[in-house]
């Protein structure tokens, strides 16, 4: 690995100092699954590597009915996906989790850095979107949040500001009659990024779409909101020609590319095939 | 500039000086002389370099030393019983032809403790996810399955 000075700040304050003093030159270090084999792949050679380790507080996972899921910087995938809250509440991220990488990775990844890394193809990003989630930022001017959906602006590319760090993800407590679900597309089971991805978030009123959140990975430069689709459902009732018609509308409002993993054409198909799926298996969690 | 970093393997504790860009896998194998653990792929595909950090199986290619201060690591040469006695899923790897070249085998045997070690009863299907990181080119996995089966099944007994 090439040589780099390593940073362990103590209080939040002090890390964001050193952000502002050190800019592109200082990554930051939380899990490290994708910062070090970047840094050992040459894709990045940062002078400085500042460990969120010791920062208090980071590593909160708490789960409460009225104000959801919080879940600090420094909270592993694995503690998420082993977290009964977390299957029984938000099924859709919990079905992302698993499917990330593997148990070692997933003792080390954290949310926070899937997040950051910004993936087009993350799994965990469209069930947090279609969840409604939301991120605080801390910076040198205190902290702001923003919704997970308005965070990414393209690959590997966010709002977060130089000096910002992102120290908590929130995800709203789910509402009544609510089924979610995500299905991840790729060449084979386990250690495998997504050719395209969707997750579901609906809410049912009876046979009618009281709410819903679709949100595609993989088929865009940044994991997207199917606003189209979701808007051919809402306050209708489910007939299976209508969830037809959503999945056309979510095709026709992706933006795939073809890469090593599929062609663009291949991953227009799947998004009609998968964003179907995905809302009847969500109709049927709801109902149940 | 190195750091003194301590931390405890296999219930013995270790002083030493790191550079911060080491990861733990060359820390162990370089500057401990534990070969057990190995390098494989050193980004995180492969698991040869799985060992357990605080009771979590992790990738130590993509752990730095200094991170590991003051944590409890557990590597392959720790499993073996202080008598010489091997544990049951070294003997089961031997057994039932869950090794061949072996390069894998301290990876997979790390893994299989963790799983067994939180979950005494997996079924196979739980074995396959949980060995989802660990690569064998020699095996086709299934002999691997049907030794952590055969070990924990004699784990229980114990």
């Amino acid at each position: 690995m090439k040589r780099f000075d390593y940073l362990e700040p103590r209080l939040l304050e002090e890390a964001i100092a050193l952000l502002q003093q050190h800019g592109a030159a200082l990554n930051v270090l939380a899990g490290g699954t994708d910062l070090l084999v970047e840094i050992k792949e040459q894709i990045r050679a940062p002078a400085y590597v500042m460990s969120l380790g010791r920062l208090p507080g980071l590593d909160r996972l708490a789960f409460d009915e009225r104000e959801g899921l919080r879940i600090g910087a420094l909270v592993t995938t694995r503690a998420l996906e082993t977290h009964p809250a977390v299957n029984r509440h938000y099924p859709g991220l919990a079905q992302a989790l698993r499917e990330l990488g593997s148990i070692q990775v997933r003792n080390r990844a954290t949310l926070a850095g899937n997040i950051c890394r910004a993936s087009p193809s993350a799994d965990t990003l469209p069930p947090l979107i279609a969840d409604g989630a939301a991120v605080t930022l801390h910076g040198p001017q205190g902290a702001r949040r923003v919704p997970l959906e308005e965070f990414f602006t393209g690959p590997g590319k966010t709002v977060l500001a130089s000096a910002e760090l992102l120290t908590e993800i929130v995800v709203p407590p789910p509402a009544p009659h609510t089924g979610k679900h995500y299905i991840k597309h790729g060449r084979r089971k386990a250690m495998e990024l997504a050719t395209v991805g969707v997750a579901v978030c609906l809410t049912v009123d009876g046979e009618r779409c009281a709410d819903v959140r679709i949100s595609l990975g993989a088929v865009a430069p940044t994991p997207m909101r199917a606003k189209a689709a979701e808007k051919v459902l809402l306050g209708k009732p489910l007939q299976p020609s209508l969830v037809e018609e959503a999945a056309e509308a979510a095709v026709s409002e992706s933006r795939p590319i073809s890469n090593v993993r599929g062609s663009a054409q291949y991953r227009t198909q799947m998004v009609r095939v998968l964003t179907r799926r995905a809302l009847e298996e969500a109709r049927r969690r709801a109902a149940a | 500039m190195k750091r003194a970093v301590s931390f405890i393997v296999n219930g013995e504790r270790l002083e030493l000086e790191l550079d911060p860009f080491r990861s733990l896998l060359d820390a162990l194998r370089n500057e401990a002389g534990l070969t057990g653990t190995k390098k494989g792929c050193d980004v995180g595909d492969c698991g040869a370099c799985t060992v357990i950090l605080n009771g979590k199986p992790v990738n130590s290619c993509l752990v730095l030393g200094v991170e590991a201060q003051d944590a409890r690591i557990e590597t392959v040469e720790g499993l073996q019983a202080a008598d010489g006695a091997l544990h049951p899923l070294q003997e089961n790897f031997l057994k039932l032809g869950g090794a061949q070249c072996g390069f894998c085998t301290p990876g997979f045997l790390m893994m299989a403790k963790a799983l067994l070690d939180e979950n005494p009863h997996p079924t196979e299907e739980e074995i396959r996810f949980g060995i989802a990181g660990n690569i064998c080119r020699c095996t086709g996995y299934t002999r691997i399955v049907e030794a952590i089966q055969a070990a924990a099944k004699e784990m229980r007994r114990e």
